[in-house]
């Protein structure tokens, strides 16, 4: 977003936060008018062979809510690490060119740390999936 | 004052409402030239009943999806259930607001930005929509009360926020070439030489991410079909499976938008307005993906992760390294 100023946020000649709030609006009124119709002109005659979760035809056992293997998790926190120093590597790609020498330096220091942090996780077994054959 | 208000109203409205109606077109002739072009892949015909070339058949089955019954399961979170497809359609169509579809457009003396918001982060913008995706993706397997569609959400979410990683860190050459993450000045920057040049690996890393990022053979284990059903959305039907599909098929398209505005020169081509080589270029995105889709066997899981974590991330990375070194050497 551009600096503000009072007359240009709301000019709708302005490519800003208005033009986009509207097309915003604009797509919650198309889904709104989808699902409006699809309510009116859907057939509806519920019934409990029908409303039951689809298992290939076998009756449902347990509840649905599985717990979910931990290797999902792990990548789960991962992703968090990694997208924060995405966030930082970012912050500077915007400004290489007048950072220089200096901040290639220290930028390819941080990324040869974050290349570390991932032959760790890789090393740990942290990036394996299903049962490993070798030893840890 | 309030007439000229008024009248920049009524073109701005103009001018979504066809922006929106070509990418919801685009959605409904994607899916047609992608069931055409995979049949005659597999020497089969394809639709063919529904008009010439079955050209009729998108409009035959938005029909049919909107007078199909809208079935809840038993036990399911009806309002997480109702709301997961909204924020997929929605995510997907509001990525395109930030994709300049041509130069600014002078009509009358009076200047139209051919872009709906050109926001100065507007790749930190796509990063936030495609993240929110995501949830559609886990919430709707979550909330169908389904082991399969329960399998196929988790399954997602960690394909989805891995590839996201390697799709940004693939886009920070772009940013250092470009000194902007404002989409327009990284079309304006590819004046000379278009990025695919300059970063073809970047290219190569963008493109794999985001077919894995759109969910498409060889990466579509969220809805593997001979394990899971339909993934995440077996327990959708009628309209709101449709607004799955419309997500899919406008992430397609703002995809195959996104690589050319970040490698292939936007709307920048000889001979032909700007608009028409957009479109050309996303058409073009698209038939690959769907080549590649008639092509390619689906990857295992421990592959796919391999792929993402093991390959793409430190080669991104270590692109952005050498790019510096490009950068400040010229």
């Amino acid at each position: 977003m551009q600096p503000l100023s009072d007359s240009s946020v709301f000019s709708p000649w302005q490519p800003g936060i208005f033009s986009l709030s509207v097309y915003g609006i604009l797509i919650l009124v198309l889904l709104a008018v989808l699902l409006f119709l699809t309510e009116w002109l859907g057939h509806r005659r519920p019934g409990a062979e029908k409303q039951r979760p689809y298992e290939s035809g076998i009756i449902p056992t347990g509840a649905a809510r599985l717990r979910y293997p931990v290797p999902f998790f792990m990548v789960a926190v991962f992703f968090l690490l990694f997208d924060l120093e995405g966030a930082f590597i970012f912050s500077w790609a915007i400004a290489a060119k007048p950072l220089g020498w200096a901040g290639w330096l220290q930028i390819t220091f941080f990324i040869f740390v974050l290349l570390l942090g991932l032959a760790y996780i890789w090393l740990k077994g942290g990036l394996a999936w299903g049962p490993t054959t070798h030893k840890k | 004052m309030v007439l000229d208000w008024l009248l920049g109203m009524i073109v701005l409205l103009v001018k979504l409402g066809l922006i929106l109606g070509a990418l919801l077109f685009g959605a409904a002739y994607l899916v047609w030239a992608e069931r055409k072009f995979l049949a005659r892949l597999q020497i089969r015909l394809g639709p063919n009943r529904a008009g010439k070339f079955g050209l009729l058949q998108p409009i035959a089955d938005a029909m049919k999806m909107l007078t199909k019954e809208d079935l809840v399961p038993d036990g399911a979170d009806t309002f997480v259930f109702k709301l997961a497809p909204v924020v997929v359609a929605v995510t997907a169509m509001l990525m395109f607001a930030v994709v300049p579809v041509a130069p600014d457009l002078v009509l009358f003396g009076r200047s139209i930005p051919m872009v709906i918001a050109d926001l100065n982060v507007g790749l930190l913008f796509i990063f936030a929509l495609s993240s929110l995706g995501v949830y559609g993706v886990a919430l709707g397997g979550w909330a169908s009360n389904s082991k399969f569609a329960l399998l196929g959400g988790i399954r997602g979410a960690a394909q989805m926020i891995s590839y996201e990683l390697a799709l940004g860190l693939s886009l920070v050459p772009v940013v250092m070439l470009a000194g902007s993450m404002s989409l327009t000045e990284i079309v304006a920057a590819q004046e000379r030489v278009p990025f695919i040049i300059l970063q073809p690996i970047s290219f190569a890393i963008f493109v794999i991410s985001a077919m894995a990022e759109s969910k498409r053979i060889p990466f579509d284990l969220p809805e593997a079909e001979n394990e899971l059903g339909a993934g995440f959305h077996t327990e959708y039907s009628g309209m709101r499976f449709g607004l799955f599909f419309i997500g899919e098929y406008v992430h397609i398209q703002v995809l195959g938008a996104l690589t050319a505005v970040f490698f292939l020169g936007g709307w920048r081509g000889p001979l032909l307005p700007p608009v028409i080589w957009l479109v050309l270029k996303i058409i073009f995105v698209a038939l690959i993906m769907i080549w590649i889709r008639g092509t390619l066997p689906r990857l295992r899981y421990d592959q796919l992760m391999a792929l993402g974590w093991k390959v793409l991330i430190p080669a991104a990375l270590v692109n952005i390294v050498l790019t510096g070194v490009l950068i400040l050497l010229v």
